[in-house]
C-alpha cells in the first residue's frame, strides 16, 4: 500500500503540480463554456433557419451536420490543427478545439432542435398565425418556448458527452487539465499528476452528470 | 485552387500512402468490433446487477456509472495507459485501449440497458413468472429482448459515439485510421493523408448517422 500511494498520490510530487492543474481547470472551463455557448447559439439559429423551408439552405445544412456527426471530434480537431495550417490558415490549439467541438454541438443540437420544433403540433403555428402574430413572433414566443421543453433532456446529455471533449485538446497542447497533468507526469515520471487530474475532471464533471440526472427525471417524457 | 487540391487531395501522395491508411482502417475495424460487443455485455451485465433488490448493489452501480460518466474516455484511457505500468501492470497498447472503453463504454450501455428494463411493464413480469418461468428464464426470454427492443436507437447513436471514439487510440500509439493518417502525414509534409481519414469515417459512418436521424424524429414527435 506504501508504494502504491507513493506511485498515484504522491504528496510532493501532487504539490509540486497542483498550480499547473488548477490552471488547467480553469481553462477547461473556459473552453466549455465557450464551446456551449457558440454551439447550441449556432445550433438554435441552423434550426430555426431551416424552418425558412429554403430548398439550397436547407440541403447545405443536412450535409454540414450529417459531416459534423459522421467525424470523430479528434480527426476534426486533427484536420484544424495539422492540415489548414498547410494552406496557410492557422489557428491555436484552443481555437481549434473550440471550433471543433462547437461545430460538432451545434450540429447535434440542431437535429435536436429541429426535432423539437417539428414536435410542436401545427395547430399551435395556425392559432398564433391567425390572431396576428408574424411568422418571427411565432417562432420565439409560441413555437421555440414548446420545443426547447421537449429538447432539454436529450441536449444536455448531448452537451455534458461533447464538453468532455475538451480533454482532446491536450493533444493539440492546450494547456488544459489533461495536458497539464501529462506535462507533469513525464517532468516527474510519476503518475500522481494524473491522478490529480483525474480528480480535477471528477470534481468539475459529476457535478454536471448530477445536473443531467436531475434535468432527465424533471423533465421526463410521458410517453 | 491548385494548392487546395495539392495540400488536401494529392493523389501521388494518397497512393504513396494507401496501404499505412488501409491497415489503419483494418485496426480500427478489429477496435470496434472488439470493443463494441465487449461495452454492450458489460453495460447488459450492470443493468441486469441493477434489477436486483439490494440497496448498496445498487448505489455502487450508480456511482460506478456516474464516476465513468463524468471521467472524459481520454483522461480514462491515459491513465491506464501511463499509469498502469506502475503497478507492475504493463498492458500492450491494445488492452489498454480495450480496458478503457469497456470501463467507459459500459456505463453509457448500461444507462441504456435500464432504461431499456425500466420500459417493460410489470404484467410482462409478472405473466411470465405465472407461467412458471424462473428469474432468469424471464429476464432472458421476456424482459431483455422487449427491453433491447425498446432501446435500439440509443444503442445505436451509443455505437456510433463509440466507433468515432476509437480515434482516441491513436493518443498511446495504437495504429488506427487517425494514428497512420498522422504518422503518413509527417512522413509526406502534406494533409492528404488525414483529409483521407476523416472521409473514411465520413463514408463508413454517414449511413448510421442517417439512420438515427430517422429514428430521432420520430422518438420526439412520439413524445
Amino acid at each position: 500500500m506504501g508504494k502504491f500511494a507513493d506511485t498515484f498520490l504522491n504528496w510532493e510530487v501532487m504539490a509540486q503540480y497542483a498550480p499547473k492543474v488548477l490552471e488547467g481547470f480553469f481553462v477547461t472551463i473556459q473552453l466549455a463554456i465557450a464551446v456551449v455557448v457558440t454551439g447550441i447559439a449556432c445550433g438554435l439559429l441552423l434550426a430555426v433557419a431551416r424552418t425558412f423551408r429554403l430548398r439550397v439552405l436547407n440541403f447545405f445544412i443536412v450535409a454540414a451536420v450529417d459531416v459534423m456527426r459522421a467525424l470523430p471530434p479528434l480527426v476534426l480537431i486533427m484536420i484544424l490543427y495539422f492540415a489548414l495550417p498547410t494552406v496557410g490558415i492557422k489557428f491555436s490549439g484552443f481555437v481549434a478545439t473550440w471550433l471543433a467541438l462547437s461545430a460538432i454541438l451545434a450540429a447535434f443540437s440542431e437535429e435536436i432542435f429541429w426535432a423539437g420544433i417539428l414536435a410542436v403540433p401545427r395547430g399551435q403555428w395556425e392559432a398564433a398565425r391567425s390572431t396576428g402574430l408574424g411568422f418571427m413572433q411565432t417562432m420565439t414566443h409560441v413555437v421555440l418556448p414548446q420545443a426547447v421543453r421537449l429538447t432539454i433532456p436529450p441536449l444536455t446529455n448531448r452537451t455534458i458527452a461533447i464538453t468532455k471533449g475538451t480533454a482532446l485538446g491536450a493533444t493539440v497542447a492546450v494547456g488544459e487539465i489533461l495536458y497539464q497533468a501529462q506535462t507533469g507526469y513525464s517532468f516527474s515520471y510519476n503518475p500522481s499528476p494524473l491522478t490529480l487530474g483525474a480528480i480535477a475532471y471528477l470534481i468539475l464533471f459529476i457535478p454536471v452528470v448530477w445536473f443531467g440526472r436531475w434535468v432527465e427525471t424533471r423533465f421526463a417524457w410521458k410517453r | 485552387m491548385e494548392t487546395l487540391i495539392n495540400a488536401f487531395f494529392n493523389t501521388s501522395i494518397l497512393r504513396e500512402t494507401a496501404p499505412y491508411l488501409w491497415s489503419g482502417f483494418l485496426m480500427t475495424l478489429l477496435l470496434t468490433i472488439v470493443v463494441v460487443p465487449l461495452g454492450l455485455a458489460g453495460g447488459l451485465a450492470l443493468a441486469l446487477l441493477s434489477t436486483v433488490k439490494f440497496r448498496a448493489l445498487r448505489l455502487a452501480l450508480i456511482f460506478y456509472t456516474d464516476f465513468f460518466r463524468a471521467f472524459p474516455p481520454l483522461v480514462l484511457l491515459m491513465f491506464i495507459a501511463f499509469g498502469l505500468p506502475f503497478t507492475g501492470l504493463d498492458l500492450p497498447a491494445f488492452a489498454s485501449v480495450a480496458l478503457a472503453f469497456l470501463l467507459n463504454t459500459s456505463s453509457y450501455y448500461g444507462e441504456i440497458f435500464r432504461a431499456g428494463i425500466e420500459s417493460v411493464p410489470r404484467g410482462q413480469l409478472e405473466a411470465a413468472r405465472s407461467t412458471g418461468l424462473g428469474a432468469a428464464q424471464t429476464l432472458a426470454y421476456v424482459v431483455v429482448p422487449q427491453a433491447t427492443r425498446n432501446v435500439i436507437p440509443d444503442l445505436i447513436s451509443n455505437t456510433l459515439e463509440v466507433v468515432k471514439l476509437t480515434s482516441i487510440a491513436s493518443v498511446v500509439a495504437l495504429p488506427e485510421l487517425l494514428y497512420a493518417a498522422r504518422q503518413a502525414q509527417s512522413i509526406t509534409y502534406n494533409a492528404t493523408p488525414i483529409i483521407a481519414a476523416g472521409i473514411i469515417y465520413l463514408v463508413c459512418l454517414w449511413p448510421l448517422v442517417r439512420l438515427l436521424s430517422r429514428f430521432e424524429h420520430r422518438q420526439i414527435a412520439l413524445h
